[in-house]
């Protein structure tokens, strides 16, 4: 009864969102303001089914009922129940519910948080997020319903993939796919003004927080999930440039992109196409990322079964989506154009060479990502494409861009002169190349790429100190009460950036000075790795809820003094019989010691895997600061100051503030 | 209109052409260098009768399929039930190849989930595997009379590939 209840009310949802992706549109259009106010109510009402339906297939996982396919296919009796609900969007069919979810609670928060603006915007946002649920929840309901049953009922599920039987997992692809989805907002609120044909900075303001919300939850979703891959994966890789990776990290770079556009947009009034094109850029790279994905065109360890319909329908969608978008944009963007002017050598440039860096970065991601099915299609054979590609072009591409990222928040808008922006960047080079050149033999070796990577590490925190200590200098009070003045979103760009420090000084060193050792040791046998001994004290059974483990036990020593004491497990799960590593880690500021159980060989020996990766975890680090900045960038006051002002003049109240 | 505002939507269109396509095309079809080669020989003992050993040569003359497969293989649970049926027609010999397993695990996977194969051999260290080309199993091989290999089937094998290709292979190889 429950999964008929859930398909019903995903009908239901399907009905509204139909009504809330024509009438707000129509209403706002004609200005028929009972058509234009319907868009609030029917949001909700969207909401509210797809969350009922959402919480029905929750309720088959957690209560195991194998009448459900997806259940019989994606959960076991023996699962815990952390998991059995994490289940329910670790199939292909949950997975689209979730997105479906999402999108609606954006919607709704578009709904409430939209006050302050004209019932007219509102409408054309919410409409246009409409019309995006209405295709996916066509597809849930036409391909892939999650509440199909299974006649006679299986006995008992055959599990959820032990790949994904992990906290990580847990978390990964809602805080994904809340990024993906969330660049909807922007995208909604870009169509929305070119179809309204108010293209100004008001819209940038408005549409601002919701893009770096949603650029923030998507840099942690990227980085859970590389941290997944590393710990549960079984061999330190945390990035492996698989075509699922890069779905999520082509919206991201366009996604950075388009969260300094709006500033400029918002601030200056320049880049108003510019920024136009990245938002629907945004969205449609999360939405051929889904279908990327979804419909098994590329291979990828995230395999997932390939079925010709769902790809046509996706690929179908997409072409409406995105073509229809870019014709209204070929179509509307002409009569936006214009804004402020700016010299050569300003902030302006340079936030537009980084746009362009970035976008060329993202392109080139693409090109690599979909290169194998080019040549194939055009009957050239099949390649892959590996790693050494994307290094080959990230390196250089990268470069350039770390460097505006010092200089840019230095220079001035409009127009800034060179020997000015030298005077005050020089001992920031300075001390940059003094530290790149001479840090490296602190750690032991010199080599080039080390020095290369923390020479971009250096230059972004000099630089940084460079921009704090100028913003510190006032007149009134000290340098405390004068950085104390500065705004949140200040802060938060200063907080990212000094992530992207952390970030490279993690691949750096990881890259530069991770030692690896493969070796077949028995009980009582010794490896040395980073300058720490492992002694391997054998192994001993162990059960789990739902597995069978081997638990190797290995003593750490470091000069002779004990450190810790590591367990990685051979996993062999009941249902499938899988078996699988779990890796044992000692994180330490840093390095990683990180070992993992191969196979048994003759005589109790094991074939033992043992790496240390110095300072791998300031790659994720790195990312969570970029994800906090976000976040502290959304606390500045000004938007809740504008909200209430705006809010005020749109009810007709006086004006306060 | 500007002629440069449709930039963005000229490289869309062409992108879709190429996804188009691609959809209709198997990424995992990879061409196997050994297809028209003769099947690389070995001989390897056999699962159920230890003493007893098999290898391509004994073979010859007759059509047979070589199905990799492994007690922990998760794909060799979809296809089982499709080798079963073709095994019990008897319209081709199966030789099952039973790659880096547990001889117990795999005699009692096999007692479980029915045995398809007029005879399974043990590559225990996976290096028939080697030589035979393979990175995944389960992997399906059709060897000619002249013991040459003449399809591959990588990942499970599904019925319409059975019916498709397979099949009618196997009927066409044997009339010759």
């Amino acid at each position: 009864m429950i999964p008929e209840l859930g398909h019903f009310a995903l009908i239901l949802a399907l009905l509204l969102a139909g009504l809330l992706g024509t009438l707000p549109l129509i209403g706002a259009h004609r200005g028929i303001g009972a058509w234009t106010a319907l868009a609030r109510p029917l949001a909700a009402g969207q909401f509210l089914f797809i969350a009922f339906a959402f919480g029905c297939l929750a309720y088959s996982f957690v209560n195991n009922d194998f009448s459900v396919l997806n259940v019989a296919t994606n959960s076991n009796s023996q699962l815990p129940l952390q998991y059995r609900i994490a289940a329910t969007w670790g199939s292909h069919e949950g997975s689209m519910l979730l997105w479906v979810f999402m999108l609606g609670a954006w919607t709704v928060a578009v709904a409430l948080k939209s006050r302050h603006l004209p019932d007219e915007m509102v409408a054309r946002v919410l409409g246009v997020m409409g019309l995006v649920a209405l295709g996916f929840l066509l597809f849930l309901l036409l391909t892939s319903n999650p509440f199909d049953r299974l006649f006679p009922p299986a006995a008992d599920g055959r599990d959820l993939n032990p790949l994904l039987q992990d906290p990580g997992m847990v978390f990964h692809p809602p805080l994904l796919y809340m990024g993906y989805v969330g660049f909807s907002v922007a995208f909604a609120f870009a169509i929305a003004a070119l179809i309204g044909g108010r293209l100004d900075a008001t819209w940038a303001r408005w549409s601002r927080p919701w893009t770096t919300l949603a650029w923030s939850f998507l840099t942690c979703g990227i980085m859970l999930g590389s941290w997944w891959a590393y710990y549960e994966l079984g061999w330190g890789g945390w990035w492996f440039w698989d075509p699922v990776e890069n779905a999520s990290f082509m919206p991201w770079l366009i996604g950075t992109a388009l969260i300094h556009s709006l500033a400029v947009t918002e601030k200056r009034g320049t880049f108003k196409a510019w920024t136009v094109l990245l938002a629907i850029c945004a969205f449609s790279l999360s939405l051929l990322g889904t279908f990327l994905v979804r419909s098994g065109v590329l291979t990828s360890v995230h395999a997932f079964a390939t079925d010709p319909r769902r790809g046509v329908f996706i690929l179908a969608f997409l072409a409406l989506v995105i073509g229809g978008s870019l014709v209204l944009f070929a179509m509307r963007a002409p009569k936006v154009s214009g804004g402020g002017r700016f010299e050569a050598v300003s902030r302006e440039t340079m936030l537009l060479a980084n746009n362009v860096l970035l976008i060329a970065a993202a392109g080139s991601v693409l090109l690599g990502t979909l290169y194998p099915l080019f040549l194939d299609a055009l009957n050239l054979g099949k390649i892959s494409v590996g790693p050494p590609y994307f290094d080959t072009v990230f390196v250089p591409l990268m470069t350039p861009l770390v460097f505006l990222m010092g200089v840019g928040p230095l220079a001035r808008w409009k127009q800034a002169t060179l020997p000015d922006l030298w005077q005050r960047i020089r001992w920031a080079l300075a001390v940059s190349l003094v530290t790149a050149l001479l840090l490296p033999f602190a750690a032991g070796t010199w080599k080039p790429m080390v020095s290369f990577g923390l020479l971009l590490a250096a230059w972004i925190v000099t630089t940084t100190v460079v921009n704090i200590r100028e913003r510190g200098r006032g007149v009134r009070g000290g340098i405390v009460a004068q950085l104390a003045r500065q705004p949140n979103s200040y802060w938060g760009m200063i907080v990212a950036h000094l992530g992207i420090a952390v970030f490279i000084i993690g691949v750096t060193m990881v890259k530069g000075y991770e030692t690896e050792r493969d070796v077949r040791m028995s009980v009582g046998d010794k490896v040395t790795v980073g300058g720490f001994t492992l002694r391997f004290d054998g192994t001993s059974e162990t059960r789990g809820p739902n597995y069978r483990a081997a638990r190797g036990s290995f003593d750490v020593s470091r000069n002779g003094q004990h450190v810790t004491t590591q367990f990685p497990e051979k996993r062999v799960y009941n249902a499938g019989g899988m078996p699988m590593t779990e890796a044992a880690i000692e994180n330490m500021l840093t390095g990683d010691l990180y070992v993992s159980l191969g196979e048994a060989v003759d005589g109790g020996a094991w074939s033992v895997r043992v790496y240390h990766k110095p300072f791998v975890t300031w790659i994720w680090a790195g990312c969570l600061l970029m994800a906090l900045g976000g976040l502290l960038a959304l606390s500045d006051r000004r938007y809740r100051v504008a909200m209430r002002r705006e809010a005020g003049v749109a009810g007709g109240a006086a004006a306060r503030g | 209109m500007s002629k440069k505002l449709l930039i963005p939507l000229g490289i869309f269109v062409v992108l879709c052409a190429f996804l188009l396509v691609g959809l209709w095309r198997d990424p995992r079809e990879v061409p196997s260098p050994l297809i028209g080669k003769p099947a690389p020989p070995f001989n390897l003992t056999q699962l159920h009768e230890p003493a007893k050993s098999l290898g391509p040569a004994d073979l010859k003359g007759q059509v047979w399929l070589l199905n990799v497969w492994a007690s922990w293989c998760v794909s060799c649970r979809e296809e089982h039930p499709l080798l079963v049926e073709l095994g019990k027609s008897k319209v081709v010999p199966i030789v099952g190849l039973n790659y880096k397993d547990e001889t117990v695990a795999g005699k009692r996977w096999l007692a479980q989930n029915g045995d398809p194969y007029n005879v399974s051999v043990v590559d225990r260290d996976g290096r028939v595997g080697i030589d035979w080309g393979v990175y995944g199993v389960p992997e399906t091989f059709v060897v000619d009379k002249a013991g040459t290999i003449r399809y591959k089937q990588i990942g499970p094998i599904t019925a319409e590939a059975l019916e498709k290709k397979i099949l009618p292979l196997i009927r066409e190889l044997q009339k010759s």
